[in-house]
């Protein structure tokens, strides 16, 4: 990979559903080292398919995925970099499989060739970044909505990817819990994509935020993030606006 | 949904080594089922109320477990001694009960109730996970292994959009009545659930691929041994021999 290289980059990249209409059409798209983007768009705007083709989870129709500098041909091109960019599903039940919250944190890890010792040291440190320490032999379907999704970070952070992508990461976090999730990726200070309608959080996390718009991304300029005061009922009770 | 109630523990029988567990409770169930003789189904019988009280599994829930197998026993009393040809053992009016039919009738009911005694006290105290990894150490193919750990973590998953499926019906009126409206709401619930159950498997395969999955599951567990452990499996092969011997006596 040549320096300036970006890690992620998208040539015109199209794809449909089978049977449904273009979702994304010629998109052209590049993340660099330092890139931290926010995404917003309504539903349906093709955000999370994005991200699935970025990972050859979908085939794009026509067009080029490319992965820190590396032209992706197929399977087994993205097999050997797939595990160097975390995906943060939207959905934490899809990415917590395992019976116990180690043994999820740790199956990244065991895949990508690490010792038992390891991949143990590896989720144990893991988890306690994430303040989850003591949540090793929790059952994952026990787990609430706000944990779940925090362990489902967590799998991902294990892996030590040098890029990450989130679908939706705040959705049914406390205040408490977004706050330590903000805290985590400041300190992690990895190029990312996240995909949120919370425009604190993007705020906190991301320098730029784009949307989606007739299946390509645009830069929306009408859209900046800012800090503004307003007034409403209940306004001294701690509380967000999405 | 699945209720893991016996599943921790700090008896004994919690302490013993799983795949030990998992090995003896084969071996026990296997020779009671194909057992005969009455001294080896009493002896089995015996021993599954000895591990079911060292394993200090609460009684009324053991109860609440054996009601199934309760009933279908009550089911087989009630035909089989009428049924089973042989020698007459009490006669009302034109039915006739046999001894052989009695006999039977003995000997299914001591074999399934000591085999579910100790199943309850041997498989049922450890949790589901633990079973796949016990299973797993002991040589059983891992798709097989991953198939039941897997289907153990999303039955919850299921069962909760099976839940809401049911709601949202609710919500619109729909009371199940014995017409097609009925049936036909029931197959769409259930083909419902097919399709999200098959989305849920899809987008979870890809999140284990982005993992790094290439087909192979690896295992963190280790079941240090205790002398727990080795009392148990003495014990449980002096059961398997005597029982081996109360058959090989009665045939000789």
């Amino acid at each position: 990979m040549d320096r300036t290289d970006p890690i992620i980059e998208l040539k015109g990249v199209s794809f449909a559903y089978p049977g449904g209409p273009q979702v994304i059409r010629h998109l052209d798209f590049a993340l660099h080292k330092r890139d931290r983007i926010g995404l917003v768009a309504p539903n349906g705007s093709g955000k999370t398919t994005l991200l699935h083709l970025i990972l050859g989870l979908l085939k794009p129709s026509e067009g080029e995925v490319r992965l820190f500098g590396r032209s992706m041909r197929g399977e087994k091109d993205f097999v050997l970099l797939r595990t160097k960019i975390g995906l943060l599903f939207q959905d934490a039940d899809d990415q917590l499989f395992n019976p116990t919250v180690i043994e999820d944190v740790a199956f990244g890890p065991l895949n990508t060739g690490k010792t038992r010792e390891e991949a143990l040291a590896i989720s144990r440190d893991t988890l306690h970044r994430l303040g989850l320490s003591g949540f090793e032999d929790r059952i994952t379907h026990k787990l609430s909505g706000g944990e779940k999704q925090m362990v489902a970070m967590a799998t991902i952070v294990a892996l030590q990817p040098e890029a990450l992508l989130l679908d939706e990461p705040t959705v049914g976090l406390d205040e408490k819990t977004h706050k330590r999730l903000i805290a985590l990726l400041a300190e992690l200070a990895l190029p990312c994509v996240i995909i949120s309608h919370a425009f604190d959080f993007l705020s906190a996390t991301t320098d730029r935020i784009l949307t989606m718009e007739n299946g390509r991304i645009v830069l929306d300029e009408e859209m900046r993030v800012h800090i503004h005061e307003h007034a409403h009922k209940l306004g001294s009770k701690p509380h967000r606006h999405v | 949904m699945i209720e893991e109630v016996f599943a921790v523990g700090t008896s004994r029988i919690h302490r013993v080594d799983p795949r030990h567990r998992v090995v003896f409770a084969a071996v026990f169930s296997v020779q009671t089922a194909i057992g005969k003789e009455p001294a080896a189904l009493i002896l089995a019988l015996a021993a599954a109320l000895v591990l079911v009280l060292a394993a200090r599994l609460d009684a009324r829930r053991v109860l609440q477990r054996s009601v199934p197998v309760l009933a279908f026993l009550m089911l087989l009393w009630l035909v089989l001694p009428w049924t089973v040809p042989g020698r007459p053992w009490l006669t009302t009016g034109p039915l006739s009960a046999s001894m052989e039919g009695v006999r039977l009738s003995w000997q299914i009911s001591l074999k399934s109730i000591s085999i579910l005694l100790a199943l309850m006290a041997l498989t049922a105290t450890m949790t589901a996970a633990t079973l796949g990894h016990a299973l797993h150490h002991l040589g059983v193919p891992e798709k097989i292994v991953s198939l039941l750990m897997i289907t153990y973590r999303y039955l919850f998953v299921i069962e909760a959009e099976f839940t809401r499926l049911w709601r949202a019906a609710k919500v619109r009126g729909f009371r199940p009545r014995t017409n097609l409206h009925s049936y036909r709401t029931y197959a769409y619930l259930v083909g419902m659930l097919f399709v999200r159950a098959s989305d849920r498997a899809e987008r979870v395969y890809a999140a284990m691929r982005c993992r790094g999955f290439k087909g192979k599951f690896y295992t963190l567990a280790v079941f240090p041994a205790g002398r727990d452990t080795v009392w148990f499996s003495l014990g449980m092969s002096g059961l398997a021999i005597a029982m081996a011997a109360a058959e090989w006596t009665a045939t000789v």
